[in-house]
């Protein structure tokens, strides 16, 4: 099937099977490897991407499924080296990554999070990162790094991060 | 892992998808939000011959007042729910619920109707949605009919959908001021719930305590009778069947029902 | 040890010991690492795609092997067999008992649920996946063997030749002394689990292969050491070691699980050379749940005595270590095991056995720690077991029997040589930071109303062995006409931040700007000799050998610079780059003389033992005693590795190392039944924990150094894996022991948490009155 998708700002074009992976159009049709596939489940996030604005699991999605639509790739946060995106920067700053597999899923990801929550919480942080894995950093330099891209101080003084009293995770939420 | 091949329409109206359905029945399943049906099929446990993608039908993507309910297109991603000013207006619960499923990736993507049509007995919709009261709309070329929630599951991953239907709308009743709950009991955070407990208006939804959601109604019956929430919650598992598994025992789900029934109770009736 | 003028020294010292951030990541956060199935290296192209057909049985014979349907689906050039394999089947671990060889490719009997049985090539990876599932292998199923007493039983063996399951042994051919325990008021004995963990780097394992016109295979795989994946590779496939040529690619985390090579990477070498092109390979998670080595996986019983004052007076340790159905790396760990049981205790009486038996599930091999966690967890758990026998604090029983700081170096019962340890002084800093009185005031309140979330405080003192095993490392540092540095090392990173920290190395003698060295690894036609990275030996051992490359260049510059400007080399500093007369501006530059003659050193440091760092952690888990569910609510570190070199490197893994130990302890474990199924193969199903199960942490910082090396440093990146674990596997227990329990075993899920409660409530412990609980 001929799909048209822009990825990075760019036109692209191909005639795909239909079970294409979109991470696999932008891996192997595009050329794009920083986009990496971590796991067959969809838990993993190291695949996520900007969709029209929104992250999403390109492991999960269909190259036919983003026909016609935008695409944002960490390539196409930061295309230069010498100056990263915020976020990335503030990856960079808060040693936020040691391998890097998982990276380019979390960059997005956080990207997407500060998108739709702009000031978050580190709670707010650490659930809205829920779907992206990281073996090597135990994640607490990549919540200092997405709290220092939101503008605020990751040294400030923190409430313990796994609920407030409350036992968490799994979600207790009601009218009272 | 990568499916195996399969053929793939995206009509633009649902008519097409209507007419689709009807001319391949079972050999086509429907592509929505696709976060339920494609990781089976990665892992080949499902091999669809034909996938009719209607995950870009504007015309099922809508959050509409009418009259005393909410009328919510099976299109529209948890994500839209979850931040709806008329969602949570009117119907707190379902927003709430709709923010617990899987993680911000997969609520851009998965979509109510979808999630309802799944039949996972251990998602968190089914039961909120169970819970509320509500109603599924299911279209074919025969027209429409609409099912209660409590008629539409006949077992796992199985409703009473036709092969040439489609889900294409849910009805929840407003609740106005009503109290509400919903206790989700995970071990991480993404995971489904090892059992969930929605409460709206003195009626208990169940997540994966038997092999659809479940009404408490032993716990219903027993507050509608004046009985306190701690006794009427000790009857939360009766009449269920919970899967046993790496993470619980049949026992441990039940104690499980028992207790969070009685804290989603309590938070929900103190309102 | 170099001469150095004071200025020298102040400026080389200028450095170490800050936060630099890493220069590998502009590209990492760019246009991302480059890993083994990212590469588009031309020699590449055209490879065909390598896809196993994996046995669905732990245990069975293979009757019959059908790849006609296969060999004709779209896109297939070739299938192979066992049978098509003309290579020996080696044995992986050669301390095992003979007759434990694993096939290249099952033939007769499959011995795991994921064992490759057939390997299809395609044109591309999609058709590969079809084709394989065209392969169609007929069965008989055999019993499994997955309880580790009933292998050790032999009563249903994995290789009839070997005629027996256990593959090794440690101190088995002495009894254990019955009258250890003499004298002791008091003993404890508990059968503990340490469980079974999959590793689970994010990226998978993967390589590519390709023969070169001259002869030569050039392998890229993603290794933790390109050097020792060569020789066995060329040993494997009976070739000259110098016809092989490993690279190395970025790699996504290792852990201990891609120590050297898998024999996958040699078949794929094999395919190469069989249909003269090209091969890659890249494996999915759900194969990697079961085709890459686990960890730990051992069953131990511990006894402990002493009298009831507190001094712990015996200790006893029995191990039966799992191996998997094909013994390696992991059949080796209990060794270490064995040697650290002690830990930090100065216990007079110490004994210790380990028995490693196959079991028809996936092989063990190297998981952060490596045989270390194990025996901290278990030695930590015994002094908790007689805390609460005696009915001591278990902070206070510890602090009576750490070694003397003034008894170093110490030689242990267990046989190690302990360099330098303030195992007390440790302790007391955690305990301090902690706020440990105020947690104890806090968990008596709890307790006193009978709160639904109670609190549980736990307390680890651990020491461990680092570089054990390879003490020497190879350095080389060049300074180029163009003023840039090259520096090569033995070592291999994979997220420890290497090109950073040796630059940072070489910069401190060298004053070029740490932007103008590279770092290179992993290249083996490059770096022929190299121990790679792994055991936490990368900086006591790589790391000196570059700081000592550096210095030794700096010399060699000084005495070129005096001739050249008729100096004497005692009136020479080098600086920013340069070498200058002192109290002048005279001087040449390093680049100037580069550009005279080659200026490089190589350099070998041999550290000659290994180092023991240590610590102790304070956990606080909240438990709710109605669901079981535990949390981590905070987790108080001190890691002592001696001076640090960069702390924004040496906090990451610290970071990691709690985050997995934390996991190991209430999340993680890999499960089989009864029939040797594996019912956590996917990310789904395995407990790795994101950001929302975990806290940030608290780090103390305490650097005692070490006699060993230049630098005065340890290993520091498993600390967070040792201490961590049976900190909080502690306090989950520690939460509920007012209601009766003694023992949870790992991971203490909410379902063990509830079930211990129960069972202690049904042998008199304290009732919990849920419904009355309040809300």
């Amino acid at each position: 099937m001929k799909i048209e998708m822009t990825v990075n700002g760019e036109a692209t074009a191909a005639d795909v099977e239909p079970r294409l992976l979109l991470a696999h159009y932008l891996r192997d049709v595009i050329g794009l490897k920083a986009t990496n596939i971590g796991c067959d489940t969809t838990s993993c996030g190291a695949c996520t991407v900007l969709l029209d604005g929104e992250s999403v699991k390109s492991c999960t999605l269909l190259a036919v499924q983003a026909d016609a639509q935008s695409v944002v790739t960490m390539e196409g946060l930061s295309p230069d080296p010498g100056s990263l995106h915020p976020v990335a920067a503030a990856f960079r700053a808060e040693h936020g990554l040691q391998c890097g597999f998982c990276t380019p899923g979390m960059v997005m990801a956080a990207v997407g999070l500060l998108r739709e929550n702009p000031t978050p919480t580190e709670r707010e942080v650490r659930e809205g990162l829920e779907g992206n894995l990281c073996r090597c950093t135990g994640y607490h330099n990549i919540v200092r790094a997405v709290l220092l891209a939101s503008g605020q101080d990751p040294d400030a003084a923190r409430p313990g991060a796994t609920g407030d009293g409350l036992v968490a995770p799994g979600f207790s939420v009601g009218s009272a | 892992m990568i499916p195996v091949g399969f053929a793939y329409e995206r009509p633009d109206a649902v008519e097409g998808a209507l007419e689709l359905l009807a001319e391949h029945g079972e050999d086509a399943t429907v592509l929505a939000g696709g976060h339920s049906l494609l990781p089976v099929m990665k892992l080949r446990l499902g091999t669809p011959e034909l996938i009719i993608d209607i995950g870009r039908l504007s015309e099922l993507s809508y959050v509409r007042v009418e009259g005393d309910e909410v009328a919510i297109g099976a299109g529209t991603r948890h994500h839209a729910v979850e931040t709806s000013d008329v969602v949570a207006a009117e119907v707190p619960l379902l927003a709430a619920v709709a923010r617990t499923v899987g993680d911000p990736q997969v609520r851009h993507r998965g979509t109510l109707g979808g999630s309802l049509a799944h039949a996972d007995p251990a998602s968190d919709l089914p039961a909120a949605v169970l819970a509320l009261g509500g109603t599924v709309v299911l279209r074919s070329l025969r027209g429409d009919r609409c099912v209660p929630i409590t008629a539409f599951y006949t077992g796992v991953f199985s409703s009473v959908r036709e092969p040439d239907e489609l889900v294409v709308e849910v009805r929840v009743p407003r609740t106005g001021g009503a109290g509400w709950a919903y206790e989700k009991f995970t071990r991480r955070a993404n995971d489904w719930a090892i059992v969930g407990v929605a409460v709206v208006d003195g009626r208990v939804g169940l997540v994966n305590m038997g092999s659809t959601p479940l009404r408490a109604s032993a716990t219903e019956a027993a507050l509608a009778e004046g009985a306190s929430i701690v006794d009427a919650a000790m009857l939360a598992d009766r009449d269920t069947d919970p899967p046993a598994d790496v993470a619980g025992t049949k026992e441990y789900r039940r104690h499980l029902a028992r207790v969070f029934a009685r804290r989603a109770l309590t938070t929900a009736i103190v309102a | 040890m170099t001469r150095h003028h004071a200025r020298d020294t102040l400026r080389a010292m200028s450095i170490m010991g800050t936060r630099v951030v890493r220069t590998e990541d502009p590209v990492f956060l760019s246009r991302g690492a480059t890993y083994t199935d990212d590469l588009t290296d031309e020699r590449l192209t055209g490879a065909l795609h390598l896809t196993f057909v994996r046995s669905p049985l732990a245990h069975a014979t293979i009757t019959a092997v059908d790849v006609e349907g296969a060999r004709n689906a779209p896109g297939v050039v070739d299938v192979v067999t066992g049978a098509d394999i003309d290579l020996v089947a080696p044995k992986l671990f050669a301390g095992a008992a003979d007759g434990m060889e694993r096939p290249w490719l099952a033939t007769d009997k499959v011995r795991f649920v994921g064992e490759p049985v057939a390997a299809v090539l395609t044109e591309d990876s999609y058709q590969g996946q079809d084709a394989a599932d065209l392969v169609e292998i007929d069965y008989d199923p055999l019993p499994a063997v997955v309880d580790l007493r009933a292998a050790a039983s032999d009563e249903v063996l994995l290789f009839e030749s070997a005629g027996t399951n256990t593959s090794n042994g440690f101190g088995l051919g002495k009894q254990f002394d019955e009258h250890l325990f003499d004298g002791c008021d008091v003993v404890v004995t508990r059968e503990i689990v340490n469980q079974r963990l999959a590793a689970a780097s994010l990226e998978t394992r993967a390589a590519a292969a390709v023969w070169g016109e001259d002869g030569r295979v050039t392998v890229w795989c993603s290794t933790q050491n390109a050097q020792a994946a060569r020789d066995a590779i060329a040993g494997w496939l009976g070739i000259d070691v110098a016809l092989v040529h490993v690279i190395t690619p970025d790699v996504g985390g290792g852990f201990g699980a891609k120590i050297g090579a898998d024999p996958e990477f040699a078949l794929v070498a094999w395919l190469a050379r069989r249909t003269g092109r090209p091969v890659r390979w890249s494996e999915t998670r759900s194969e990697n749940m079961t085709g890459m080595v686990h960890g730990r996986a051992q069953l131990q019983t511990v006894t402990i005595g002493g009298n009831r004052e507190g001094d712990v007076l015996a200790y006893r340790l029995d191990v039966l270590a799992d191996a998997g159905a094909y013994p390696r790396l992991g059949s080796f760990l209990p060794y270490f095991t064995r040697m650290m049981a002690p830990g930090v205790y100065d216990i007079p009486k110490v004994e210790s056995r380990a028995r490693v038996v196959v079991t028809t599930t996936t092989s063990t091999g190297a998981y952060r720690g490596a045989g270390r966690p194990e025996a901290t967890a278990a030695i930590e758990r015994a002094m908790d077991l007689f805390a609460a026998e005696i009915g001591l604090d278990p902070a206070e029983v510890r602090r009576r029997n750490v070694i003397d700081p003034g008894a170093f170096p110490f030689r242990t019962k267990g046989g190690a040589v302990y360099d330098t340890g303030e195992y007390a002084q440790a302790l007391d800093k955690v305990l301090d930071a902690s706020g440990y009185a105020a947690l104890r005031a806090e968990q008596a309140a709890r307790r006193e109303r009978g709160d639904v979330v109670q609190l549980g405080i736990g307390v680890s003192v651990f020491v461990e062995i680092t570089g054990g095993g390879a003490f020497a490392e190879d350095a080389s540092v060049q300074v180029h006409p163009d003023g840039t540095v090259t520096v090569l090392t033995g070592t291999s990173p994979h997220g420890q931040g290497h090109a950073t920290a040796w630059a940072m190395l070489a910069h401190s003698h060298l004053g070029i700007p740490i932007e103008k060295i590279t770092v290179r690894h992993g290249d083996t036609d490059l770096i022929p000799r190299g121990g790679g990275t792994m055991g936490s030996r990368s900086l006591q051992t790589g790391g000196v050998a570059v700081y000592q490359a550096a210095g030794e260049l700096v010399e060699v510059a000084k005495r070129r610079a005096a001739d050249l400007l008729e100096a004497d080399v005692d009136d020479l500093v080098v600086a920013d780059g340069a070498v200058t007369v002192v109290g002048t501006t005279t001087g040449v530059t390093l680049a100037e003389l580069a550009g005279r003659a080659e200026l490089k050193v190589d350099s070998v440091f041999d550290s000659g033992a290994p180092s023991f760092p240590f610590g102790a952690h304070v956990a606080v888990v909240e438990v709710d005693v109605e669901s079981g569910k535990a949390v981590v609510d905070r987790i108080v570190t001190v890691d002592d590795a001696g001076p640090i070199l960069n702390p924004l490197l040496a906090e990451g893994q610290r970071h990691g190392g709690i985050a997995q130990g934390i996991s190991q302890a209430l999340l993680e474990e890999v499960v089989y039944d009864a029939d040797g199924n594996p019912l956590t193969a996917t990310f789904a199903d395995y407990g790795f924990p994101s950001a929302a199960e975990l806290p940030s942490f608290t780090l103390v910082d305490m650097a005692t150094p070490t006699h060993l090396n230049p630098l005065g440093a340890k290993g520091i990146g498993e600390a967070g894996t040792i201490g961590a674990t049976p900190a909080v596997q502690s306090a989950v227990i520690d939460a509920v022991s007012h209601l009766g329990v003694r023992h949870i075993d790992m991971p203490a899920t909410p379902l063990r948490v509830w079930e211990a409660i129960n069972a202690a409530r049904g042998s008199g412990g304290a009732r919990v009155d849920t419904a009355g609980s309040a809300q």
